[in-house]
């Protein structure tokens, strides 16, 4: 078979795949799955592609989530709209982290990050007038059925996975990766490293935006604690990636899936379930010593380990 | 006027002077070579030139205009390039995809930036390494690579920071021509190397740096005459 046809062929089984009378549980995992694919995504074309590891998007998908609820909460206006307005709000706070963070390197980066997410979480809380704080923000959800925000969430994950090929294959994807590479040796071929990093954390927080307010539509509820977590939010999005594959195309989906799986199966556990951070903490240790480029981008060395299990 | 104008050069780290009060032109068209001893501070020189340091004293001009502050992409911009002495290759990253990144500052398209970088890798002799990741390219071809990068940015002045250091006598020939290759296609060269033979042979004017200070300029013959600079490095190579 002509490997060609293999994106299509997904594509097409993605798409009638509520057509075969899944269960409404399984068509839940599969739209948190596409959810976490597309912030996986988001988050690797910065933290991947562009070297720029962020511990903070929680700020941006519980900014996105809050532009869609607040909308409906306070004005009656469709949570729907959230994904027009979160974009100047998601890109403001992206060009105001930016300006604080994206001077600082490795580890200061990395610190400032996490500690941006969490201060917006505090804010959240105590924007009491606007918010409703830890009380959270409730909507009514627009559709009973699953199908279509299963078929929501789907568009947004193949859209932001063609955008993401078509940027990494343009100027702007050569300027990320060497800027990843070494930004000493970029800024001297003549890259402007502060504005690139800039544009590859605005396109990043604008998507992972877009699936916090695709998240208040679809739950119908937020709080602060939710979307604004750093365990919940942020370093799962960062989990999705390492598992499935730094700066690889599909290794977020390939992340997003186990991740999804993995955390419904822990917690379903008894007495350990509880305390599914953990085992995700650990799970990520292992991973990083044994596959630190993820399942998919150890792709080759998984099929050696199996090779030799089994000799011809 | 001369192309790049440095003037009153100082760079100071803490209470050490790497550069003090050090001026001299390039003018446009020649290979200038920078040589002293190690630790004499022509990479710092580099640096200031190129805009990773800020001089603590003094100024640089390119073309008649004040770079010294500027940003290091900026001054590329302007048409002034760079290598390192120790080589910063995108290491993941393909010989022509490095190449094919500096190339996009002067070309729109990503096909064009594919054709430039081509040329370049086979002026430099690169060619049939375009697909290796460049991690895995010897130092030889590292030192080359550093100069195609900075060649694609198509800059009317180049900065080598020891091109030569390392190589076997086949490769030191191949840089030579390389070198030559640069001059003839009328860009700008100022050169620091170690190798004397080199040095004497394709440099049109010499600087000597030592602890910081210019101690002599001129043509090579009067480079190897200066008792000076004979006392503080030619003699200690001997
Ligand atoms: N960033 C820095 N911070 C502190 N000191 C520095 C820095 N950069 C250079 N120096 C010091 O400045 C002096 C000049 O260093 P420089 O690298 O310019 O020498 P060089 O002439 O290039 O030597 P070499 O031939 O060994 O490459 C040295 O004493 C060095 O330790
Ligand atoms: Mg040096």
């Amino acid at each position: 078979m002509n490997k060609k046809y293999i994106p299509f062929i997904l594509i097409g089984a993605l798409l009638v795949l509520p057509q075969l009378g899944l269960s409404s549980y399984v068509l839940h995992i599969l739209i948190l799955a596409l959810m976490w694919a597309t912030a996986g995504m988001a988050w690797n074309l910065l933290g991947g592609y562009c070297g720029q590891v962020s511990f903070g998007h929680a700020a941006f998908f519980g900014m996105g989530a809050y532009c869609a609820g607040l909308l409906a909460h306070h004005y009656d206006i469709t949570p729907w709209l959230g994904f027009l307005v979160s974009v100047p709000v998601v890109a403001a706070l992206a060009l105001v982290m930016g300006f604080i963070v994206l001077r600082l390197r490795g580890p200061y980066f990395v610190l400032a990050t996490l500690a941006i997410g969490e201060l917006l979480r505090i804010i959240a809380e105590n924007l009491v007038d606007l918010t409703q704080g830890n009380l959270g923000v409730l909507i009514r959800r627009t559709w009973v059925d699953k199908d279509p925000y299963y078929y929501v969430i789907l568009a947004l994950a193949l859209g932001t996975y063609f955008l993401i090929q078509r940027i990494m294959a343009s100027r702007w994807g050569y300027y990320f990766v060497a800027i990843r590479e070494d930004q000493d040796a970029a800024e001297s071929l003549g890259i402007n490293t502060t504005l690139y990093k800039t544009i590859a954390l605005a396109i990043s927080a604008v998507i992972t935006g877009f699936t916090g307010a695709f998240y208040m539509n679809y739950m119908g509820y937020i709080d602060p604690q939710i979307v604004f977590s750093l365990g919940d939010i942020s370093i799962v999005m960062i989990m999705v990636v390492m598992v499935g594959g730094v700066a690889t195309p599909l290794g977020p989906w390939v992340g997003a899936v186990i991740m999804v799986i993995l955390a419904e199966w822990i917690r379903s556990l008894p007495v350990i379930g509880t305390g599914y951070q953990t085992l995700f903490g650990i799970l990520l240790i292992v991973i990083i010593i044994f596959l630190p480029n993820g399942l998919v981008g150890d792709l080759p060395k998984i099929k050696r380990f199996f090779k030799k299990e089994v000799p011809a | 006027m001369s192309l790049l104008e440095v003037n009153q050069m100082s760079m100071f780290f803490g209470g050490l002077a790497a550069l003090s009060g050090v001026t001299f032109g390039v003018e446009k068209g020649e290979i200038l070579a920078l040589i002293g001893p190690n630790g004499a501070g022509k990479t710092t020189l580099f640096n200031c030139v190129n805009g990773f340091y800020k001089p603590t004293l003094g100024t640089v001009s390119f073309r008649g205009q004040k770079i010294s502050g500027l940003e290091p992409h900026v001054v590329c911009r302007m048409g002034l390039a760079r290598t390192f002495q120790v080589v910063k290759p995108l290491q993941r990253m393909s010989v022509l995809d490095n190449v094919i990144a500096s190339a996009f500052l002067r070309t729109k398209t990503r096909a064009e930036a594919v054709d430039l970088a081509t040329e370049i890798l086979e002026f430099t002799g690169l060619l049939e390494d375009r697909d290796v990741i460049s991690k895995g390219l010897p130092l030889g071809k590292r030192k080359r690579l550093e100069i195609a990068r900075a060649l694609a940015t198509k800059p009317e002045m180049i900065l080598l920071d020891e091109s030569f250091a390392g190589l076997n006598p086949a490769e030191l020939d191949v840089s030579i021509e390389i070198i030559r290759g640069i001059k003839a296609q009328g860009i700008t060269i100022m050169i620091i190397e170690h190798h004397m033979k080199v040095i004497m042979s394709i440099s049109d004017r010499i600087v000597v740096l030592n602890y910081g200070q210019k101690i002599a300029e001129g043509s090579p013959a009067d480079i190897r005459a200066n008792p000076l600079v004979v006392e503080a490095y030619l003699g200690g190579e001997a």
